[in-house]
């Protein structure tokens, strides 16, 4: 059995008695202004250091400032966590804190039958019901009595708190959400030191407000501890998960990649060039680089999305490891790029982290739309390699891959991941840099042609030209969208010239399929009844269906690819070992399609397109369905 | 341009193997010739020069000359110029595009890259026209154009590349002409000027706009309606006869005559290089009541945007170690035993 010991403050011993459940989830909604994002960020922080195993949904609306109260307005965050592996952010919270009758509106139908709600009755007036279109107060009707309910007033508890500190009204309301916060603790047994050391810090300047917000969240933990409350608040230990012993930090999407393109750069031994433009949800991978600079990174604010990958392109001709990022709508313009770097065969990497489509579609939902643009998405025979994340840890894996078939291939490479992979956080195993093979990028220093010429497309034996750094002397040479000679790379628009170029292109990338892993089965066995094909973030929710369907007795495996273009050697042959093959994804069929075109195999699609990710019961469903 | 050492080149030395493919008698030509025989005097390394350019007949033009050349996508040179130049500050670039790709398609990069000021060359070939497209309007075509796509001549009023660049916030504007002798002296100007440095270049599309400069370019009228700035002279013009004066009372420019010589009495302006309001109204003259300034109108320099990020990049690696796993492994951790 494992066992955790915290780095700083130690945890805190407890005796607990009543039997606990393995997992829970809870679901933190307001108005967004009411920091739930940082409430449940910092829950978060808690349920890691308290060595359980977690995952998490942020979902809020795309207006920076919604009007207060509003349905559109509401912003919610939820965190599954466990002694057991927790793999999706949960189906359906068993914990609902409603800070007004929006939150309580939206969100209610997720809750749990039998599950808690949590309301801020001061919050229930008659202004705010009716913004939330309730006719009555849903706390008093009696609607609620499926549930378990605890409405009591967090604002005056909370102005009663932080009375001592002189605040403004509006200020000293602020501080609900971490008497919110401090109540969450206390009901999950949780050490409160983290959270005021980071609170100190975080109001540095400001050590009144640090205070205050200090003294809401004491408040509200005392108020669980001490207030005679009848039946369903309780305290609830659940024990630390049993995980591979080693070093471990939380983690969200959008760091692993940063994280991980900056190690691919070291891998590669390059300098790492960023061109961005700024786009919901892939700018924060823009706002972790620029701090990264010491690692080598110049990052570069660019007009705008197509100007962002062309500085990128032009950093990668002068010897830098060019990458940019966007998520959709910034990646179409980026297309004719796309197709230059294809053409002009210099390594980019391009991370597109996808929302709801098609056009401005939902920027801060989540979908995995754009496997076609990825995969298929240019003009004329563009083929690039797709690398696609599973999990925000998986992301750094995935991204120093990206960096590597970039180099080695001389081709952009495009990184698939999603709004709910990007800001997601979970617990991840800080990896070693060391373990990782470096892939260190050998550039042309010398004439390589005949009687000192310099060839630029002369390819090695994995198709790839040599990378020449621009200002290398005695290697001038130009380059360009126009189709070329084969081996001068001078303008040719002979018939034989892009016959040869056009497959050329084609077998490189065809032959990064040589240089993958094979695939292997994620879970279950390799042949049977039924098998699960997933891509990128459902890996959650698949692989907790279908270990649950197994534990029951189902036929089913799952197998989750990394690899979408090219795809693993292996891979048709293994899906033609079983009977059924399922591709649950969030579009209406696009890595379906690809299978059935690869392979001829008949893959059925499991589909959703609603912005939220599948719940694992939605994927056991279609299981038993397919097995029927 | 960059503290290079200088290097001994012939005009032969930048030319490449590539047969030039514009048509006979274009006025690119003269244009590729005036950039060679600069070169050399420039004291240029090939090795570090860099030609970029966007799509058009005169995106060509990285082809034909011996150095590091990126033909990339329509409008965006300035885009792959400004990473180029960030990942190796020491290369000289220049960026070569036309009408079209620099003031239609790509405009806005065309502002950015004035406006952060990175130190590049632009030359912008301006031949009123889209040639590779088969001559169609452009937006710097004058009102009444006909054109395949605007049979019945074109009704939008045209940009004027050089205000645009200075309201982009440039530096350095100047013009010139395909076949002016005095062109590789203005292109010398714009290397020697350290941040974004504009060039108009009037050119004659032989095929879809047939000397359209002649106004101002042919032999018999040139004196009378060409001006040329050059810093600290008179802005004289028709063998001195004509000057630019500036009146007071209205801020306006206007023509005075100068008779025997005696311009300081007509009041004809000297030109000062550094006066950005004087800038805006030489590039903004009305063609036919005034000549076409030509020449250097404009040249003060200030920081370059390279320099000072690459400074602040700089500033921030100080005193700080590329330790991946101590980043890794920042903020709250937990150790997992056995």
């Amino acid at each position: 059995m494992a066992s955790v010991t915290i780095d700083g403050p130690a945890a805190r011993a407890h005796d607990d008695t009543a039997p606990a459940p393995e997992a829970v989830v809870v679901r933190f909604a307001g108005d967004s202004g009411d920091g739930m994002q940082l409430t449940g960020g910092q829950f978060t922080l808690s349920t890691a250091l308290a060595g359980n195993d977690l995952a998490t949904f942020p979902d809020f609306p795309a207006e920076i400032r919604a009007p207060q109260g509003t349905l559109f307005g509401v912003s919610a965050f939820q965190i599954n966590f466990g002694s057991t592996r927790i793999d999706t952010a949960g189906d359906q919270p068993d914990v609902l804190v409603a800070m007004n009758p929006a939150a309580l509106k939206v969100n209610l139908a997720a809750l749990k039958p039998g599950g808690l709600i949590i309301a801020d009755s001061g919050e229930f007036n008659k202004r705010n019901l009716e913004k939330a279109k309730y006719e009555v107060n849903p706390l008093e009707d009696g609607s609620l009595d499926k549930w378990q309910l605890l409405a009591f007033d967090i604002s005056a508890l909370t102005l009663q708190a932080v009375k001592p500190f002189g605040l403004g009204n509006k200020e000293a309301l602020r501080c609900k959400n971490m008497w919110t916060l401090g109540l969450a603790l206390w009901m999950f047994d949780r050490d409160r030191a983290p959270l005021i050391d980071w609170l100190n810090g975080k109001f540095a300047k400001n050590p009144v407000l640090a205070e205050a917000n200090i003294a809401a969240l004491n408040a509200g933990h005392a108020y669980g501890e001490t207030a005679e409350l009848a039946g369903p608040l309780r305290q609830t230990h659940i024990a630390a998960v049993a995980s591979e012993p080693g070093l471990y930090r939380t983690v969200t999407g959008a760091e692993a990649i940063s994280y991980g393109l900056v190690a691919g750069a070291q891998l590669a031994e390059l300098p790492m060039f960023f061109g961005g433009y700024p786009i919901t949800p892939a700018s924060s991978i823009l706002h972790n680089l620029v701090r990264l600079k010491e690692f080598g990174v110049t990052t570069f604010q660019a007009e705008d999305e197509i100007a962002a990958i062309a500085s990128a392109i032009g950093a990668s001709y002068a010897g830098h490891l060019g990458v940019t990022s966007s998520s959709g709508p910034g990646i179409a313009l980026k297309t004719e790029a796309m197709g230059l770097a294809v053409m002009t065969e210099l390594p980019l990497v391009i991370v597109n982290s996808q929302r709801g489509g098609p056009s401005t579609g939902l920027p801060t939902k989540t979908e995995q739309s754009d496997l076609y643009q990825a995969v298929y998405g240019r003009n004329g025979d563009a083929p690039i390699p797709v690398v696609a994340a599973r999990s925000p840890g998986d992301a750094f894996d995935c991204a120093i891959e990206a960096c590597r078939i970039a180099t080695r291939y001389m081709t952009p490479v495009i990184l698939l991941t999603d709004g709910y992979i990007a800001n997601a956080a979970e617990p991840w195993k800080v990896p070693d840099p060391a373990s990782y093979t470096p892939f260190p990028v050998e550039f042309l220093e010398e004439p390589n042609g005949p009687d000192g010429t310099v060839l630029p497309y002369a390819r090695n034996d994995h198709g790839a030209r040599p990378w020449i750094k621009a200002g290398t002397p005695g290697l001038m040479h130009r380059i360009g969208g126009i189709e070329k000679n084969p081996l001068t790379g001078n303008i040719d628009y002979a018939p034989a010239s892009h016959q040869a170029m056009t497959d050329a292109r084609k077998a490189k990338i065809d032959g990064i399929a040589r240089d993958i892993p094979a695939q292997e089965v994620t879970l279950g066995t390799p042949t049977g009844k039924l098998v699960l094909v997933g891509w990128g973030s459902t890996f959650g929710a698949i692989h907790q269906a279908v270990r649950r369907a197994r534990r029951r007795g189902q036929d089913v495996s799952h197998v989750h690819v990394r690899h979408i273009w090219p795809l693993p050697e292996n891979l048709g042959d293994l899906l033609k070992g079983y009977d059924k093959v399922l591709v649950p994804e969030m579009n209406t069929g696009q890595f379906k399609t690809v299978l059935r075109d690869q392979y001829l195999i008949d893959a059925r699609p499991l589909t959703k397109t609603s912005g939220q990710p599948f719940t694992i019961a939605e994927i056991e469903a279609a299981i038993d369905a397919a097995l029927a | 341009m960059n503290d290079l050492t200088p290097i001994t080149t012939t005009l032969k030395d930048w030319e490449t193997d590539q047969e030039v493919r514009w048509c006979p008698g274009c006025g690119d030509y003269a244009i590729l010739k005036a950039v060679q025989r600069t070169l050399p005097e420039l004291g240029a390394d090939p090795a570090k020069t860099v030609f970029v350019s966007g799509i058009g007949c005169s995106s060509r033009f990285p082809y034909y000359i011996e150095s590091y050349g990126f033909h990339t996508i329509h409008g965006r040179a300035p885009a792959f110029a400004t990473g180029i130049k960030l990942a190796n500050p020491d290369l000289d670039v220049w960026l070569i595009t036309g009408d079209g790709d620099g003031m239609s398609i790509g405009g806005n990069h065309t502002m950015h890259v004035i406006r952060r000021n990175l130190n590049t060359q632009i030359l912008m070939f301006n031949n009123e026209i889209y040639g590779l497209t088969k001559g169609q309007y452009s937006p710097t075509s004058r009102e009444g154009t006909p054109s395949p796509t605007t049979p019945l001549g074109s009704v939008d009023h045209p940009a004027s590349p050089c205000a645009f660049a200075l309201g982009a916030g440039g530096r350095f504007i100047a013009r010139s002409y395909d076949v002016s002798k005095d062109l590789p002296a203005v292109l010398k100007a714009a290397h020697a000027h350290q941040g974004a440095a504009f060039v108009e270049i009037f050119q004659n599309c032989i095929v879809y706009n047939k000397d359209r400069f002649d106004d101002f370019t042919a032999k018999p009228v040139a004196d009378a309606t060409q001006v040329w700035a050059r810093h600290g002279e008179p802005l004289l013009f028709a063998k001195g006869t004509k000057g630019i004066a500036l009146d007071h009372a209205s801020l306006k420019l206007t023509v005075v005559d100068v008779l025997d010589g005696e311009w300081q009495a007509a009041g004809v302006l000297v030109h000062d290089q550094t006066n950005r309001t004087i800038a805006h109204l030489l590039v903004e003259m009305p063609f036919g009541p005034f000549p076409m300034a030509l020449g250097v109108i404009y040249d003060d320099p200030r920081p370059t945007y390279e320099s000072a990020l690459l400074d602040q990049d700089a500033r921030a690696r100080s005193g700080k170690s590329a330790d991946l796993a101590r980043l890794l492994a920042k903020g709250q951790t937990w150790t997992v035993t056995e």
